[in-house]
């Protein structure tokens, strides 16, 4: 089955030259002409007029619960609220139950991804086995079996000693790179919001942000001895940015990404005690978010991942303390940070599109097929945005099985309206295709 | 006020001098040979203890029937909670019942305030996890207004400040009415910020101990020191514990208070906490009355005309025996 699109009218970022306005044709997966007045014959139309056409998304931080707690989200619902965000390609963390510590197990959530087929789904792999942070899982059979990036995430790798041995194992594994949940238990233990003047007056035991800070210093010392690729995941604090943009300077092969949430919401949110702002690493106060904003600007954090954390609604109607951390984020990624980067003028939509497709597709070792030029002969996996539309975002209006969005009544300007995903059609007018 | 989740809803120094008049006006009732108005009849209110806490739920209730409202006690170690049932569940069960307000006691800071968005009726917190604990507040300064004017008063609250819904709520209570406070304790035991609290902090009990015209102590639990607030109890009480060595050098006028349960021996000696200028019998005294207040309040929403109706009028202040009154300061 030829499936053919023609998406006309739009505006190609893509990050090879400056924006054009060009029709892109796609056939058989792949991109075949990029121009005007292409004679693309019997392809459906797809009007991207006044729209950005980009290389699709990749979210290289969600949690798709399957296995273990389809209650909340499953690889199909998942999938379709990424495709409806602009994705083409996410990396699904291993806490799920069973853990991704088993290339069984692997090979399971990857199948899945390919059955539903509205996504490119990729697994990370645990660290540590159980993800209990004492031995080594099987990373060179995870690697096998398709993994790229490996973390306990959930939990912090806390064993110094563990963590070593991981970054020098890791570097049998060409193209791997060891993410770290950084946020030291000990410090963390029994909090449940970022420790500040907010936590103080709300009594909520609090998470200091040194528990990042003393992760990510330690795992630097740790990188630079052992040559290891190391990523921080969702990082949170002005201290870690500058232990980051420190290390980068000094060569050490490190990355860093951001959530949504981290450079745009703070601990004031916790104000009214709801369960929907709770996260791990918390939100923080506005010194932290600024200089996240400020480190995502400037590149010193790669790229914005979601850390999609969907939570069954009966798991956050209870008091703050009780609820398990997490907030939904791949259907509004896209809207929240092009409201609050691009419509403010921190970043050019080059510039995000940077941090949201290539650069994170580059982490995960996926430029071979997702956020790579458009032009001819490439795979297939493009977005189109409308970067005029305005929306507001409702809870119970998404795809995700799950309603606990940060974003609730937040307007945003910034729609996806078309997704492909290697030639095939997953999003078009704004609707899953399946 | 619709619910009472924290002394903000008192509505500052106005609506906290308001309810202690109310609470003067039911201390009268209290000391009446039938010590009962029916204010509340025909209200229903519902104690829902996570915690226990005997005193505090005996209190809340006997306010409710002093004011001739029914009560009822959801015991959450014998019910449907322990299959578990979540809070949410639990609260539109009782709201089922056709209930008029919920006093909660909860470990979780913040579930009073999830509970109002789940029920219609009042909601009082009787203490949320290291929160807020206003009707302690509240009694405290009742039974201090009645040897103080609290105005540019000095008080030291000494101890365990970060872990204490009742710190959090008096640091409030008094600034609110004019205090100058300080708060004294290891500076492991402070809260991890004090931006926006209206206090001076020391760590210093002994230079503080001059200065000050009330001493409120917190209760000191062993379970600090294996989180690692302080070395030992021994060492806590040389430092910070108001001893009879202290308490010698304290100004004669200066009181003494203390939610309860007292650690005797750790946080006060035990000869202190029996003398004459401690106020701590007072306090739970002063509780049901305040309590009685602030179920009055507000449970006497203006509907129907009847706000007011069976409220204790100027006959009823009149009639509170000044002879009964509490001592005034100067007593040894």
């Amino acid at each position: 089955m030829t499936e053919m699109y023609l998406l006309r009218g739009g505006t190609i970022v893509d990050g090879t030259t400056d924006p054009r306005r060009a029709d892109v044709f796609v056939r058989d997966g792949l991109i075949a002409d990029v121009g005007d007045d292409i004679d693309a014959a019997g392809a459906l139309v797809l009007d991207a007029e006044g729209c950005v056409v980009a290389p699709g998304l990749v979210d290289i931080q969600v949690h798709f619960r399957e296995p273990g707690r389809e209650d909340s989200e499953t690889i199909e619902t998942g999938s379709r609220a990424a495709a409806l965000g602009g994705c083409t390609a996410v990396v699904c963390m291993p806490n799920t139950s069973p853990p991704l510590d088993d290339a069984a197990v692997v090979q399971s959530v990857l199948t899945r991804g390919r059955e539903v087929g509205l996504c490119d789904v990729r697994a990370a792999g645990c660290i540590t086995k159980g993800r209990e942070g004492r031995e080594l899982a099987p990373m060179g059979e995870l690697y096998d079996a398709g993994v790229r990036i490996f973390t306990d995430d959930g939990d912090c790798v806390a064993d110094a000693t563990v963590m070593r041995r991981a970054f020098e194992y890791a570097g049998a594994l060409a193209g791997a790179v060891v993410a770290q949940h950084a946020e030291d238990p000990s410090l963390v233990a029994g909090g449940h919001m970022h420790e500040g003047a907010w936590s103080a007056r709300l009594g909520i035991p609090g998470r200091p942000s040194e528990a990042e800070i003393v992760i990510v210093a330690r795992d630097l010392a740790l990188a630079r001895r052992t040559g290891g690729r190391y990523h921080v995941l969702h990082l949170s604090t002005a201290g870690a940015a500058e232990l980051v943009r420190r290390a980068k300077a000094e060569g050490l092969a490190v990355t860093a990404e951001c959530t949504p949430q981290h450079f745009t919401l703070t601990d004031a949110c916790c104000e009214g005690y709801d369960p929907t702002f709770k996260m791990n690493p918390p939100l923080r106060g506005d010194e932290d978010r600024d200089a996240v904003r400020a480190a995502l600007v400037d590149g010193t954090i790669d790229a914005i991942a979601t850390d999609h954390a969907p939570h069954a609604p009966e798991t956050k109607a209870v008091p703050f303390e009780e609820a398990p951390p997490g907030m939904l984020g791949v259907e509004t990624a896209f809207a929240v940070a092009h409201t609050e980067l691009v419509v403010s003028g921190a970043l050019s939509l080059q510039e995000l599109l940077a941090r949201m497709s290539w650069r994170p597709a580059a982490i995960a070792g996926l430029r071979d097929s997702h956020g790579g030029p458009v032009a001819p002969g490439s795979p297939a996996s493009l977005c189109v945005f409308d970067v005029g539309e305005r929306w507001t975002v409702d809870p119970g209006g998404g795809a995700s099985r799950s309603r606990n969005t940060p974003w609730a009544g937040r307007e945003l300007l910034g729609k996806v309206r078309h997704t492909l995903l290697g030639g095939s059609a997953t999003v078009i007018d704004g609707e899953a295709t399946r | 006020m619709r619910h009472l989740l924290s002394v903000d809803d008192l509505g500052g120094r106005a609506g906290i001098e308001r309810m202690l008049d109310l609470a003067d006006s039911f201390l009268a009732v209290t000391r009446r040979e039938i010590p009962k108005v029916p204010a509340l009849l025909g209200k229903v209110v519902v104690s829902l203890f996570y915690e226990e806490s005997t005193r505090t739920r005996l209190s809340f209730e006997t306010a409710a029937k002093r004011l001739s409202a029914d009560t009822m006690t959801f015991s959450v170690s014998t019910s449907s909670v322990k299959k578990g049932e979540s809070l949410l569940d639990t609260v539109q069960t009782i709201e089922a019942m056709g209930i008029d307000a919920i006093v909660v006691r909860h470990s979780a800071a913040g579930a009073p305030h999830r509970i109002t968005g789940w029920t219609r009726a009042a909601v009082v917190n009787a203490g949320d996890g290291r929160h807020e604990h206003p009707t302690q507040a509240l009694l405290d300064a009742f039974t201090l207004r009645q040897h103080r004017q609290i105005e540019g008063t000095r008080i030291a609250i000494v101890g365990d400040i970060v872990h204490s819904r009742v710190a959090r709520s008096n640091v409030k209570m008094f600034a609110a009415l004019g205090a100058d406070v300080t708060l004294v304790g290891p500076p492991t035991l402070m809260p991890e910020s004090l931006e926006g609290w209206p206090v001076g902090v020391s760590h210093d009990l002994d230079e503080v101990l001059g200065e000050v015209d009330i001493v409120y102590l917190l209760r000191i639990q062993q379970e600090r020191i294996a989180s690692g607030c302080f070395p030992s109890l021994r060492e806590y009480t040389a430092r910070w514990g108001l001893t009879a060595s202290r308490a010698a050098r304290l100004k004669p006028d200066v009181l003494v208070m203390h939610p309860g349960p007292m650690n005797r021996g750790v946080e006060i000696a035990f000869d202190v906490a029996g003398a004459g200028i401690s106020l701590v019998t007072q306090q739970v005294t002063n509780g049901v009355a305040v309590r009685m207040a602030v179920l009055f309040d507000i449970l006497q929403e203006p509907k129907d005309g009847e706000a007011g109706d069976g409220a204790p009028d100027e006959g009823g202040k009149q009639d509170r025996p000044e002879e009964d009154g509490p001592k005034e300061d100067g007593h040894d």
